[in-house]
């Protein structure tokens, strides 16, 4: 079943193409990570899907529906920016995010706030980098969204940590939605992946199976990561 | 967990899981954890934990109960197999190193006899 559809997607900014023609089918009850390094596009593609940007050419449906209202109450969307309010506390933060978003769960949120090791009384401002990038996944990923995308959750998380990160993401994941991870942290990531999209300067190199992509190569996600963009 | 990224994740988990139940850590016939939890205790992907207890399944070494989950295979022969299995690769391995070296077979026995490991 298919959740994500782009066609022929571009987006330009002046004259430098962000996205250059991307063509995906992203199906339901799959990981997937967008790969690729600093400026090939990751986060111009998932902010035209979430809605906050538009393209220039080409179209985007998510559920058989085009970019709008209804596709942002099933698209949940994590910025590589701080963007919780620095005055709030941790409890205000879920307050805030529940009558932002109708598919909020306040109970998941206490758990994850939880299991991330904050506290509730904590203030936004007063948090570490990694503290906040924490409460960001902790919030996003408390929806119970069809579509998660997540951009750069690794950013600023220290090594144990991360583990603690990945394992809540596969926690969230099931069959009935789909995680979109961009990530150029790849030989963390590679092990909770179903799925893995390559780009390029705003295309798309290489997509398909992360196993398959495996056994045919014969080597792992990060080699094939390492000789498809040391050769640019 | 730390895999080695160049060969299939599943497979290296079910390595795991056949030690496990060679040296008793799962006991034979007890029932295994759900492919949730499976994913989370190794932090990996739930397609990947499925395709974990699927694979097992096709080599006999559990079967799922309808309702009720996975379970491992209570067969001592099974056990057996699987545990000759793994020491005939090892085995293998081993005397292609040695081999490498320049020992023979023999040498490689008196090594071993020799050997403080032991």
């Amino acid at each position: 079943m298919q959740l994500l559809e782009t066609n022929h997607l571009t987006k330009g900014f002046l004259s430098k193409k962000a996205v250059n023609g991307i063509t995906l089918q992203i199906e339901k009850g799959k990981v997937y990570g967008l790969l690729g390094p600093n400026g090939s596009g990751k986060t111009t593609l998932m902010k035209m899907v979430a809605g906050l940007l538009h393209p220039s050419s080409g179209d985007i449906q998510i559920d058989g529906k085009p970019i709008g209202a209804e596709t942002k109450k099933i698209t949940a969307y994590m910025s590589t920016e701080n963007f919780i309010y620095g005055y709030m506390s941790i409890k205000t933060v879920g307050k805030f995010f529940k009558d932002f978003y109708e598919d909020f769960r306040p109970q998941e949120f206490e758990k994850l706030i939880d299991y991330m090791e904050l506290e509730m009384n904590m203030k936004v401002a007063s948090l570490s980098t990694g503290m906040a990038s924490k409460l960001k996944i902790a919030a996003t990923l408390s929806r119970n969204s069809k579509l998660f995308m997540l951009d750069e959750p690794l950013n600023g998380i220290d090594l144990v940590a991360r583990e603690k990160i990945l394992n809540a993401i596969v926690e969230k994941a099931n069959w009935d939605n789909t995680i979109i991870i961009s990530s150029h942290l790849v030989d963390q990531m590679e092990k909770i992946l179903d799925d893995v999209i390559f780009i390029k300067d705003g295309e798309v190199v290489l997509k398909g199976s992360a196993e398959v992509v495996r056994e045919q190569r014969g080597k792992s996600i990060v080699d094939l990561y390492k000789e498809v963009y040391t050769s640019c | 967990m730390n895999f080695d990224t160049s060969m299939p994740i599943y497979l290296q988990i079910i390595h795991l899981l056949k030690k496990k139940l060679i040296k008793g850590e799962i006991e034979p016939g007890s029932k295994m954890p759900s492919t949730r939890n499976l994913a989370h205790h190794y932090t990996i992907n739930p397609n990947t934990a499925g395709r974990i207890y699927k694979e097992m399944e096709r080599e006999g070494l559990c079967f799922t109960k309808r309702g009720l989950g996975t379970f491992a295979t209570d067969s001592k022969d099974k056990i057996e197999a699987i545990k000759q299995e793994i020491a005939a690769e090892l085995i293998h391995n081993f005397t292609l190193g040695m081999n490498e070296l320049g020992y023979s077979k023999s040498d490689m026995i008196t090594i071993i006899k020799e050997s403080e490991e032991l």
